[in-house]
């Protein structure tokens, strides 16, 4: 490599304000994960863990009721699948810009977690002059799962110690999901699939009971929007009639959470 | 703390690990960026996110005993206050903070 020496320094230097954001929110929810799982009486090093190796937010919050239940790998595999299919659609977004950058790109791949898509989704627009671009953006991707998995880490380590009740403390993740649903809803002008995923859910919990009743949900979502795809593809597929273009699909559509 | 054994522990964990890397390395893997994304593809990236985060929602409600008191009136004050706030500003950590600060003194004090 003919770089200059400390380019890499030089890049965590620009990249680390576009994290600082990401920094305080991480910290909040990471150590609220810590704390819940440790109220919950797991060990200090599993919310680690489980944030090291899983590192999806709300995946990890889901796991931990799936290590609470009774042990069912594929509906675990399949609500996993489900909760985190609109990393499918981060891909697409940054399928270019993450061309051509070696080993780095597996890792950035792998970190590509909601907030850290938005920041480079945003970030790769302006990027500082004579900065090293694969660098920048791993440095993004890496602080971010750090401050993920330490805000893990403290809050499994501190969680038991903290001087309050911390009964309903697990209602962090009710809320969490009420922000994300809300966020997404304002998003949208069509709330068709905002209603679907709730009315779905809502029938099959009355209908199948709390133990089995995503598998149908999701199977009932599925299906209707495959069926009805001709209709619904007018308000979820803009300009899919005339423009079959090349370009990733609408990636200032969503700007994670 | 969990029933399960701990090679079930360590396989749900596993599932879930690679659940996430599939959703995150399969577009790198499968489309070619000469090639126009797949419409199919493109709908359901459009229009699954609402669905799954109603779905999340309510699998955060599933356990709540509604034909008993107090009949989720915690979750639903709670959600109310979450919901409200974020409309009004649009602060996710506020929303969240409070949210979950009002759900807690419900239930450790005044439906206790």
């Amino acid at each position: 490599m003919m770089k200059e020496k400390g380019y890499r320094l030089a890049a965590l230097r620009a990249a680390f304000p576009y994290t600082v954001p990401i920094l305080a929110g991480f910290a909040f929810l990471g150590f609220a994960y810590g704390v819940y799982m440790n109220v919950l009486g797991f060990p200090f090093y599993y919310p680690f863990l489980m944030a090291f190796v899983i590192f999806g937010g709300s995946l990890e919050f889901v796991a931990v009721s799936m290590l609470l239940a009774p042990f069912s790998p594929l509906a675990s595999f399949l609500l996993a699948l489900l909760i985190q299919a609109r990393h499918l659609f981060y891909g697409l977004s940054l399928f270019d810009t993450y061309r051509g950058l070696g080993w780095k790109r597996f890792f950035l791949i792998f970190g590509l977690c909601d907030e850290t898509f938005s920041i480079i989704f945003t970030a790769k627009r302006r990027l500082p002059q004579g900065v090293d671009r694969g660098w920048f953006m791993l440095w993004i991707t890496w602080l971010n799962e750090g401050y993920w998995v330490l805000s893990a880490l403290l809050g499994g380590i501190i969680g038991g110690l903290l001087p309050f009740d911390t009964t309903g403390l697990g209602f962090v993740m009710t809320s969490m999901f009420v922000v994300i649903f809300l966020e997404q809803w304002l998003h949208e002008a069509y709330h068709f699939t905002a209603w679907l995923g709730l009315l779905a859910a809502g029938s099959c919990l009355a209908l199948f009971g709390a133990q089995s009743f995503m598998i149908p949900t999701m199977a009932v979502i599925l299906a209707v929007l495959l069926f009805a795809r001709r209709p619904l593809s007018r308000h979820y597929l803009p300009q899919a009639a005339e423009a079959r273009t090349a370009q990733p699909a609408g990636a200032e559509e969503r700007g994670g959470h | 703390m969990t029933q399960m054994p701990l090679y079930q522990q360590v396989l749900t964990v596993l599932l879930c690990a690679a659940a996430t890397m599939i959703t995150r390395f399969l577009p790198f893997l499968v489309f070619s960026s000469k090639k126009p994304t797949p419409l199919l593809v493109r709908y359901l990236g459009n229009a699954l996110p609402a669905a799954i985060f109603g779905l999340l929602v309510v699998y955060c409600l599933k356990d709540v005993v509604w034909a008993a008191a107090p009949h989720g009136a915690p979750e639903l004050i709670g959600i109310a206050v979450t919901a409200g706030l974020h409309l009004w500003l649009r602060r996710m950590l506020v929303s969240m903070a409070v949210g979950t600060a009002v759900y807690m003194v419900l239930v450790q004090g005044v439906f206790a």
